[in-house]
């Protein structure tokens, strides 16, 4: 059987699966098709969790943005992570106590205010919609990879399945997928990462091997990657090179924005108490951490397979590989097929019949190639998203493990996906119509208007990600930006403070997401458009803080302008500060509704 | 509703273990992980050093045992205060 019939095996089986769980599990109430009717066991929910958390960027861009930065890129492993241990102490409890169905509810009946609930939605619309473009385009490259079809056409088969078991199944229905899907994504991107752990130190478990000896050369693996690394030119991987203040508030940044993320925050309606709400967010994040445990490994380990590959000779001294190599040699293959996609390309600039790959930036081998008569580096495009789906290949792993990886990126990308989607439908059903343009809605009305709404959110979704700004892990970051900026502080004060008033959490929210907006927009252009934009991240408008860490700053002006105008207006009334208080105990889950 | 007395009792409560729980987040990953790496690089661990292995794994062990923790110390905080679901 040739790779492209396995591939359409595994992938193929996979969505039969799905649609199949979601023919099981339809919608039939709104308490379904938004909470899946408050019935799923916390360890199950913690399973749906991590699939729905662990997206496109986590599966197929993170690993490579460690494999190619090293230690700086580690604020996506803490950050992603970390949130998890904000939303467990101080949101998921209290707004499963709360008991209604959208975050945005929670923001308009707390600060009694129909504007604050509106600003939430808004918020979240435009988080989800940004964070959803990622998982889109991330859908492309699978399919274009691994089932030979354009991007496009990729696109629409990934939006045609979400859409039949988000559409059809709800909450209810993309919970139980989800859990499908993290067995496929788990499996697709550990057993890979064990096969090269064990081939590269002997050990079975990745992330200890990270930290054990290199086989061949018996040299702690870590140390092995430094050298190889220093000696193309490139910055040591281990060492810390980023600006210190940047990366401490990125890492914030990711922890609060997690923390923010509607659609992750939804999961934790879905559980029968707030005890499982509490042991629910410690299951998820156990299942996001045998992925994030394992993908610093996956990246360095790749990181030392190309650089080898690259210099098969030991290093520098050995020789470059030659282009006659990458023809004939089976090892090579996967240069061949992901240059195919555009991904990956490589010139014989100077045609001595080898491909140099070095850091041409770097001093001490520009010298060396004026030297040697190189003319710059000669693996002229390695897109980092690769990496992950072209590894097994790399590390020459049977064909089966290379479908598995594929039905595994689209897992992460479609669970994600239909998530987000989910969020973006409640809100609009739930909040909009529901909650604004029509009270007197029937509940099969909203039922039908929250299935219309997830059908246009996914024609949207499919527009941006076949036009999408930048790199997946980096849109994502954006979204990031905008849930911390916004969402997060919100629903902090919302049930730590007994003080902040309507007046102020609306001000608050704008002057978070405003300010936000505006810097990422003056970084990577006005609506995302290129060429519009006055500054770069190379060189941010303030001091050396990036757009994708705006995020953290965001909330704390939300905060400072909420706590400012609360003191300025009028005080809280009391049912409101009632409440707050019964939000805060357990007790009562369910009738808290009724004030 | 329990009674406002002991709601207080239990809210001051829990807050102190939120800070406390905080606390120990931000030291292994903003701490350990970033700003005190310098200090423990005399600490090596697997061909580099312990605050490179607590940005790549160190502060994710620490956060799945916070999150236990905070569930456990919590369901147990309730029950003393009488304000536990069932």
């Amino acid at each position: 059987m040739d790779q492209f019939t396995i591939n359409l095996l595994f992938v193929g089986a996979s969505f039969a699966l799905y649609i199949g769980i979601a023919i099981w599990a339809r919608a039939g109430s709104t308490s379904e098709f938004y909470a899946a009717g408050r019935g799923v066991h916390p360890v199950t929910n913690g399973m749906a969790t991590a699939a729905d958390w662990m997206s496109a960027a986590s599966f197929i861009s993170m690993a490579g943005l460690i494999a190619f930065t090293g230690y700086d890129n580690s604020s996506f492993l803490m950050g992603w992570t970390g949130g998890y241990v904000l939303l467990a102490l101080l949101l998921a409890p209290y707004l499963r106590k709360f008991g209604k169905f959208t975050v945005s509810e929670f923001i308009g009946d707390r600060f009694y205010s129909p504007t604050a609930r509106i600003v939430a939605v808004i918020c979240l619309i435009v988080a989800s919609t940004t964070y959803v473009i990622g998982q889109m385009t991330g859908v492309g490259v699978a399919f274009g990879r691994f089932l030979e079809m354009s991007n496009t056409n990729g696109l629409l088969i990934g939006a045609c399945v979400v859409f039949a078991y988000a559409v059809l199944g709800g909450m209810k229905g993309v919970t139980y997928t989800q859990v499908a899907q993290y067995c496929v994504l788990i499996m697709a991107y550990t057993i890979p990462a064990v096969f090269i752990s064990l081939q590269l130190t002997g050990n079975p478990i990745p992330a200890l091997g990270l930290f054990g000896d290199h086989v061949a050369s018996g040299e702690p693996l870590l140390m092995k990657l430094d050298a190889i690394v220093r000696e193309l030119g490139f910055n040591e991987y281990t060492a810390h090179h980023a600006d210190t203040l940047n990366m401490v508030l990125f890492t914030l940044s990711l922890m609060i924005g997690t923390a923010g993320l509607p659609h992750v925050i939804m999961r934790f309606f879905t559980v029968p108490k707030v005890a499982d709400a509490r042991w629910s967010a410690g299951w998820a994040l156990v299942f996001i951490a045998l992925l994030y445990l394992t993908a610093p490994a996956v990246g360095a380990m790749a990181r030392l397979n190309i650089s080898e590959m690259m210099w098969p000779n030991g290093g520098i001294e050995g020789g470059a590989v030659t282009t006659q190599q990458i023809q004939e040699d089976a090892r090579y293959d996967w240069m061949e097929t992901w240059q195919k996609t555009g991904l990956l390309d490589w010139e014989d600039k100077n045609g001595d019949g080898a491909i140099q790959y070095y850091n041409d930036k770097d001093a001490d081998l520009q010298a060396m190639a004026a030297e040697k008569g190189w003319e710059g580096n000669e693996l002229t495009k390695f897109n980092r998203d690769i990496l992950v789906l072209a590894n097994p290949e790399i590390a020459n792993l049977p064909s089966w493990v290379i479908g598995l990886v594929a039905a595994g990126g689209l897992a992460a990308a479609l669970s994600t996906a239909a998530g987000l989607l989910l969020a973006i439908s409640s809100a609009v059903s739930h909040d909009l119509i529901k909650g604004s343009i029509n009270p007197n809605i029937s509940e099969k009305g909203e039922l039908l208007s929250a299935r219309i709404a997830m059908a246009v959110a996914i024609v949207v979704a499919t527009y941006l990600g076949l036009n999408p700004p930048g790199f997946a892990a980096q849109t994502v970051a954006l979204a990031f930006g905008l849930a911390a900026a916004s969402i997060f502080p919100a629903l902090m004060m919302g049930i730590f403070s007994t003080k902040v008033n309507n007046t102020g959490a609306v001000a608050g929210m704008l002057a978070g997401l405003t300010v936000t907006l505006v810097y990422i927009f003056l970084h990577k252009g006005w609506f995302f458009i290129p060429d519009t934009n006055s500054f770069t991240d190379a060189d941010p408008l303030l001091g050396t803080i990036k757009s994708t860490s705006f995020g953290a700053i965001g909330a704390m002006i939300n905060f400072a302008v909420a706590f400012l105008v609360t003191g300025m207006t009028k005080p809280i009334p009391q049912e409101i500060k009632d409440l707050v208080e019964s939000v805060r105990v357990p007790k009562g889950a369910g009738s808290a509704q009724d004030h | 509703m329990a009674d406002n007395s002991s709601t207080n009792a239990y809210w001051s409560a829990n807050v102190r273990i939120i800070k406390i729980s905080l606390v120990i987040w931000a030291v292994v990953s903003f701490g350990f992980g970033i700003l005190l790496r310098p200090a423990l690089s005399g600490i090596a661990v697997g061909g580099t050093d312990l605050g490179f292995w607590f940005a790549q794994q160190g502060s994710i062990l620490v956060f799945l045992a916070l999150i236990f923790f905070y569930a456990w110390r919590m369901n147990k905080l309730d029950a003393e205060h009488g304000v536990s679901e069932d």
